[in-house]
């Protein structure tokens, strides 16, 4: 079948299985010659493609236990952060870690090492990870942990699943008093001041920017920076107090066309961002906000990946060392501001420390943002990549769909000993992705 | 207040488990219902740790009939709705050749679903309250050359189960027919099946949870096929005969 990331670009045929249980997917593993797994495909690239076998792990997805002492959910790989959620936070929890959809699969969050708006306090995905448990070549099942088997455990957090299939993975959460978050928004006019606002406010649990990519002069770069906090049980009205965990559900929109090519240009673009900006700008005060809203506002439309049209978009998305951030933030916006090919969705946030073999974040800053494909903007990303590469930035797999090997290795050093690590234990040629050929991984 | 239970006949299929999930979030006590049911214990510790719900296992074999009024004397408790989710869509180009093979699919289709619905229907008229669930198919609306075996068992249950309606409808028990056209199932996997007309299980079991509460009589999903499955009823014979569907 025909099978794409959240880009929807590349789209490959590719052949899918969905095992039901452990065993079936053993019989998968010991009899394909090399394989990938996938989750919810929410990857945006060929990240989760095996042409000739991609293993869907969707229904490989049950919770196995809770101890509500700890807050350690020990759960299949297919197991949504969305179920997680439901199942948890009526009880007070709430995943440590999590990125801007709640639509991934542990796995995937796993392999991709996620991060969300509290990089910078919590670490990624991986500081709430105690073990894993991981299917090898052989069908043999390792559990690793920080503890036990480090190396692997450090291969496969940010590993794109080129170490084996994640099977079950042991996860801490988080205990929150109520459902909702109070958040506040910083103007912050251009890069420098918006930079500033990262500096002052590291102390805030969750922070970040979204950031209009079409600003020139002195907008290069503004931001509006938004700052949550877990509220309380005290932080709430004595209306929502009474039912601390219920908010409203909210009715879901999807997209049910592709949006045709010219909905998306440089003047919608900005006329919107102009709006956003002076949106946000009204709204600065501290104010409630439900976690779905909050942590997830484009989950509520559904398909959303379908306004970039038929084609599918592309999503750059780079980290930069702190040192280099500003020059290297502010050459990158340039570029873009020259080109137009603004988007909606370009955000920026700081990074904090990070450990791991592979995994994507480094103590510094992240741009992210989308582009419809097409030849102009493929050849714009080719000149992000070279200020990305000048400043000793480098670039998030899970968003990634074009970029070479030849980027990839100089980007980041730590490419060529993950290949080696992968080649001494016997998983290059069993477990690879289309993105792992590209990139030679 | 403690909600009524639910029962699961067939727990073990994907729409089984997904109406499952459904009931139990909505806070009832689930009784899955199985051959092997033991090998459903991953599942009800999943299903309890996600609702907070007590579920419960039950061995449980359609095609052993003899078995069923025991099976449902021995349930803890009588479920206030009991949803058959039993089937067996086989090959059929298996079931024009062997017709062992053909029977077991009628049997499983017809003969099992109807007879553990009879049993209950019994227990739950003399309660005079409950709700009957049988998943039968758009496929027994017509017979047609591609899959009319399994075709003609769904047809049997759908004519049972508007019979059993018609019967109960007085004595305070309701009988909804369910009539999916695809679902992406283990049943269905490796089909090439158009994506529009095509439901997930999910959306199955949020159907059937709405359909019960709103005492819905004959449920399609996705609704199209009440269209789909209008035009192709109303095909003269002569010209149907010809047709390649």
């Amino acid at each position: 079948m025909k099978l794409s990331g959240w880009g929807r670009y590349p789209v490959l045929e590719a052949r899918t299985h969905r095992p039901r249980s452990v065993d079936a997917l053993r019989n998968l593993v010991l009899s394909e010659p090399n394989l990938i797994a996938r989750g919810n495909g929410r990857a945006y690239g060929d990240s989760a493609i095996n042409t000739s076998a991609t293993i869907e792990t969707r229904h490989i997805n049950r919770m196995i236990a809770f101890d509500p002492a700890s807050g350690q959910l020990v759960a299949e790989a297919g197991v949504l952060l969305g179920d997680i959620i439901a199942a948890f936070l009526p009880r007070g929890w709430f995943p440590m870690v999590t990125p801007g959809t709640k639509f991934v699969t542990l796995g995937g969050a796993i392999a991709a090492d996620v991060h969300g708006k509290n990089h910078h306090k919590d670490g990624s995905f991986r500081s709430c990870v105690d073990w894993i448990d991981v299917m090898g070549p052989d069908g043999g099942i390792r559990r690793c942990s920080p503890q036990d088997d480090a190396a692997m455990f450090d291969h496969t957090l940010g590993g794109m699943g080129l170490t084996g299939v994640i099977l079950r993975a042991a996860i801490r959460l988080r205990s929150v008093e109520t459902a909702w978050i109070r958040q506040t928004t910083i103007l912050a006019p251009n890069l420098k001041a918006a930079m500033a606002a990262f500096e002052a406010t590291q102390d805030a649990t969750y922070s970040v920017a979204w950031i209009d990519c079409l600003g020139t002069r002195g907008n290069l770069g503004r931001c509006l920076v938004m700052l949550g906090e877990h509220a309380t049980h005290r932080d709430l009205p004595t209306g929502k107090a009474q039912a601390p965990f219920q908010t409203k559900t909210k009715r879901k929109l999807s997209v049910p066309i592709d949006f045709p090519a010219f909905a998306l240009n440089s003047l919608t673009v900005r006329a919107f961002n102009a709006l956003y900006y002076w949106a946000g700008a009204r709204k600065t005060a501290e104010h409630l906000v439900d976690w779905d809203s909050y942590f997830y506002p484009l989950d509520a439309i559904l398909g959303w990946n379908r306004i970039y049209g038929r084609k599918g978009f592309v999503q750059f998305q780079c980290a930069l060392p702190l040192d280099q951030s500003e020059a290297g933030l502010t050459a990158l916006l340039a570029e873009i501001a020259k080109a137009g090919s603004g988007s909606f969705l370009a955000v920026l946030k700081r990074f904090g420390k990070q450990d791991s073999a592979f995994s994507f974040p480094m103590d510094g800053y992240t741009l992210a943002l989308d582009f419809t494909v097409t030849r102009k903007t493929l050849a714009l990303l080719e000149q992000l990549d070279q200020i990305t590469i000048e400043h000793g930035g480098r670039f998030y797999l899970a968003k990634d769909s074009r970029m070479r090997a030849e980027t990839l290795r100089a980007s980041d050093t730590r490419a060529a000993d993950f290949r080696a690590h992968r080649d001494s234990h016997g998983y290059t040629s069993r477990f690879r992705s289309a993105q792992s050929e590209r990139l030679a991984l | 207040m403690i909600k009524p239970p639910v029962l699961i006949l067939g727990a073990r299929s994907d729409i089984g488990k997904a109406v499952a999930h459904k009931f139990a979030s909505l806070g009832h006590p689930v009784q899955l219902a199985a051959r092997n049911a033991s090998t459903l214990e991953a599942d009800k510790t999943d299903m309890e740790l996600r609702h907070g719900v007590s579920v419960t296992l039950h061995e449980f074999e359609a095609l052993a009939t003899e078995t069923h009024d025991a099976f449902v004397a021995a349930l803890p408790q009588l479920p206030e709705v009991a949803v058959c989710v039993v089937g067996l869509m086989g090959q059929q180009a298996e079931n024009e050749r062997d017709i062992q093979a053909a029977c077991r699919v009628m049997r499983s289709n017809y003969e099992g679903p109807a007879s553990i619905l009879a049993v209950l229907a019994n227990s739950f008229e003399a309660r005079g309250s409950g709700t009957l669930v049988g998943i039968s198919s758009v496929a027994g609306d017509r017979g047609r050359a591609t899959n009319y075996v399994y075709g003609s068992a769904k047809a049997g249950f759908t004519a049972f189960l508007s019979g059993l309606r018609n019967r109960l409808a007085k004595r305070g028990v309701h009988v909804l027919t369910v009539l999916p056209g695809f679902v992406s199932t283990q049943m269905t996997e490796g089909m090439d099946l158009p994506a529009k007309l095509t439901a997930e299980p999910g959306e199955v079991a949020d159907a059937i949870a709405r359909a019960v509460a709103g005492r819905k009589d004959v449920v399609y999903f996705r609704p199209i096929w009440r269209l789909i499955m209008l035009i192709i009823r109303n095909i003269p014979e002569r010209v149907f005969k010809r047709l390649k569907i």
